[in-house]
């Protein structure tokens, strides 16, 4: 029982301190907000030609061959920084399905385009018709020669409107129980057929889209896995995706802006830090905090040897959004008046305000975070089934 | 002991929920927030024609000589239906100050073209450094002969943008954060010195920040008496709040209909989401959420009708209250709608924007639970 650190450790923090502080420019601050893509690309190029890119790959398809602590410390020091995570869908998602399950032939293609950020990806599970009960997705693959003709629709694929490919669950196979005959493909989003039509979300954004399939024709060789185990390959990748959602790091960083701005917001001359009921508050938030970030630690240490993490992660996504969510409305709190300005594009002098609208694009699109990635009361059912054994 | 609302009071909801009902659907909002003014004169004139905007103020003035409870029904109805029109700024807050602290002149000046639909107005009272504090207020109003010279910025001006007046909280006298020293006064929005950048709000409101430089009013301007005004402002600050928590449970009502009507029919594994009682409970939990707000509502009523001094400890209560309810009602609506509920096209996100912009105005549930507590455990 120790998590002090060695002085290897020390070391690696300050490298690590003084790389973001270097490379994180402010040019690329600002860039991240007027445009997203350009602004998530660069920086991960950036990130691949430090070798940074991939601290959760082996080290032996390109990733850094961190210690679990390693890990910790990075991630620890990317969110205190402010700097967001890379673009998950590429990097954390498809890419372990691909180590895991991929042939020789796409590991080879695909690996080294997602470690330099060639290909923009996206994720084509849920459908209007099945979000928490995935299982019942619809998109149908049928088999002609060595290709699958792909007729169906996705909806909320973040990012579609950029991306190069998307990664989908289709049914290749109705006769058997729903999870059975569902298939994991990879499916290049230039193909013939493909329609992408943007969602606008509450925070006024399009970041979600539906995606539609007609008579698209996709190479079987793009299956990852067999054809029909789709659903345990999926599985595994939303364990995955869970255990990043959970955000310790970002929430931590997120305290302490709440704390910084809260010294400045006043009521009449009385600072709101001061204030007894906005400190319960934060306070009941921060003891929460402390206990989740061991809770993922104890996790990581259990997986430090490798593998998917289990259905513990499903603990850390429902305690990890809950937070997360609780930070952002308490900045809309101390924005008062100023938490509904809509247009991010007003000088913060001629508004009288510096982070209100920022406040409301995170208060508004984390609604979202308890609803995907299997929505809460999914990972609820989760733990009741495969931890408790309940059924 | 009656809860009921009188056949008066149930005509003018009928009258407001058929509006909403015809005149008022998803599209026709949407295009309204999205038109150049933000509004539709025709429905502001609509309203006075139909008595609306005469509610809450005193029959020689033309009005309907409403009560508190009369206001109430106005407000939730309104709120049902999302309405951007500006009824809370113009008729309840512009028009409110005038009815407390106008001279008979004045009153017979402004009441009947609030109630006529002629004039819009608006309050100008928060400033930058302000947050909740009222008396907080760096804006200066100095006497210079037979005027007074405005200066300072008011920001997040409801309804600025249309306003043709405005009521603004100046300092005549003191220091930033003094409760003596405040005066209103009426100023043309289109005055010499008054610069107005305006900007939409998430609810679908317009909103401005307001400049005021060397703006010249005359001396018959000041709403009141010179350097009293917070005891004014704070009275219509109750009246207001009850009027936003009607607003409140009139959306919270609608919200908990439309997600339980969702969760009835949206089918997860082969069944209605509704079915399982894990929803089912929270449903529950909403909806006695919803019930709760309502009854606070009611007392906080019954008191201020019978007078508003009364109602001061509950009014606190009711802002802590519905704060915390309308966050846990739209927070569930959402969430129980999935990813439908993340969408703008779909109107439950825009109910909980409303929701927000309630709980915040006049002070949110930290502020006022604090405020209680100072009234409540007060000796």
């Amino acid at each position: 029982m120790d998590t002090a650190y060695s002085p290897e450790d020390l070391a690696f923090r300050d490298e690590v301190r003084g790389f973001f502080e270097e490379a994180y420019t402010p040019e690329l601050r600002a860039r991240m907000r007027s445009n997203h893509k350009e602004g998530a690309e660069e920086w991960q190029r950036k990130l691949y030609e430090k070798g940074w890119v991939a601290p959760n790959w082996p080290a032996e398809f390109g990733g850094t061959g961190w210690t679990a602590t390693q890990k910790y410390i990075y991630e620890t020091e990317r969110s205190l920084a402010g700097i967001p995570n890379v673009i998950p869908f590429g990097l954390v998602m498809v890419a372990n399905v691909i180590m895991a399950y991929g042939t020789d032939e796409q590991k080879d293609y695909f690996l080294p385009r997602i470690l330099k950020s060639e290909d923009w990806w996206c994720q084509g599970y849920s459908e209007p018709g099945s979000g928490s009960d995935l299982a019942s997705l619809k998109t149908k693959a049928e088999r002609d020669g060595d290709d699958f003709i792909i007729n169906g629709a996705k909806i909320w694929t973040t990012y579609a409107q950029y991306a190069d490919w998307i990664f989908c669950l289709v049914r290749t196979d109705n006769s058997g129980k729903k999870q059975e005959g569902i298939t994991f493909i990879l499916i290049d989003m230039k193909s013939e057929g493909i329609k992408v039509n943007p969602i606008i979300s509450i925070d006024n954004h399009h970041s979600l889209n539906e995606v539609e399939f007609s008579n698209v024709r996709v190479p079987a060789k793009n299956v990852v896995g067999e054809i029909g185990k789709g659903w345990t390959v999926a599985k595994a990748l939303l364990a995955h995706e869970r255990t990043g959602i959970a955000g310790v790091a970002d929430v931590k960083r997120a305290v302490r802006v709440i704390k910084e701005v809260a010294a400045k917001d006043e009521n009449g001359g009385q600072r709101l830090i001061d204030d007894p009921g906005f400190q319960q508050r934060l306070a009941d938030i921060e003891v929460e905090l402390m206990a989740l970030e061991f809770t993922e630690l104890r996790t990581l240490a259990t997986q430090a040897a490798g593998g998917f993490p289990g259905p513990e992660s499903s603990l850390l996504k429902i305690k990890g959004t809950e937070l997360q969510q609780a930070t952002q409305e308490m900045l809309m709190e101390i924005a008062a008046y100023y938490q509904g300005v809509l247009p991010t594009d007003l000088d913060p002098e001629a508004l009288g305000h510096e982070f209100a609208t920022d406040a409301r694009l995170a208060y508004m699109y984390g609604r979202a975070a308890t609803i995907y990635g299997g929505s809460n009361e999914v990972q609820k059912n989760i733990i009741a089934k495969y931890v408790l054994g309940l059924e | 002991m009656n809860f009921d609302f009188s056949e008066e009071q149930q005509m003018v909801r009928d009258s407001i929920a058929r509006f909403v009902q015809d005149d008022y659907d998803w599209d026709t909002r949407k295009a309204i927030v999205a038109s150049d003014q933000g509004i539709s004169r025709d429905n502001w004139k609509l309203f006075a024609e139909l008595g609306w905007l005469s509610i809450p103020f005193a029959e020689e003035h033309g009005g309907f000589g409403g009560n508190i409870v009369d206001l109430s029904v106005v407000m939730e109805e309104l709120g049902k239906g999302l309405v951007v029109e500006p009824y809370f700024p113009t008729v309840v807050l512009f028009g409110g100050l005038i009815k407390r602290a106008g001279s008979e002149a004045q009153q017979a000046e402004w009441l009947p073209r609030i109630i006529g639909g002629d004039v819009l107005g608006a309050f100008a009272y928060v400033e930058r450094q302000s947050r909740f504090a009222l008396q907080d207020c760096q804006t200066t109003a100095a006497k210079s002969g037979d005027s007074y010279v405005l200066n300072g910025e008011k920001v997040v001006v409801f309804n600025g943008e249309q306003a043709d007046h405005l009521v603004v909280l100046a300092r005549t006298s003191g220091d930033q954060s003094d409760r003596d020293g405040l005066s209103l006064f009426i100023v043309d929005a289109a005055a010499a010195g008054v610069d107005k950048m305006s900007y939409p709000m998430m609810d679908g409101q317009r909103v401005s920040n307001i400049t005021f430089k060397d703006v010249s009013v005359s001396a018959e301007a000041p709403l009141g008496e010179e350097g009293g005004a917070l005891s004014v402002v704070e009275a219509l600050t109750d009246e207001a709040i009850i009027a936003l928590a009607a607003e409140a449970v009139g959306i919270m009502g609608v919200l908990n209909a439309k997600t339980l009507e969702y969760t009835k029919t949206r089918e997860q594994f082969g069944v209605a989401i509704g079915s399982y009682q894990a929803l089912q409970h929270r449903m529950v939990d909403t909806m006695m959420a919803y019930e709760q707000s309502k009854s606070l509502l009611f007392k906080a009523l019954c008191e201020y009708k019978q007078d508003p001094a009364m109602a001061a400890e509950t009014v606190h209560a009711l802002k802590v209250l519905i704060d915390r309810n309308a966050k846990h009602v739209f927070g569930e609506a959402i969430q129980m709608h999935g990813g439908m509920g993340m969408t703008d096209e779909l109107d439950i996100g825009h109910y909980a924007k409303r929701l927000m912009m309630i709980n915040t105005t006049f002070g949110d549930g930290t502020y006022h639970r604090n405020r209680f507590i100072e009234t409540a455990f007060a000796a």
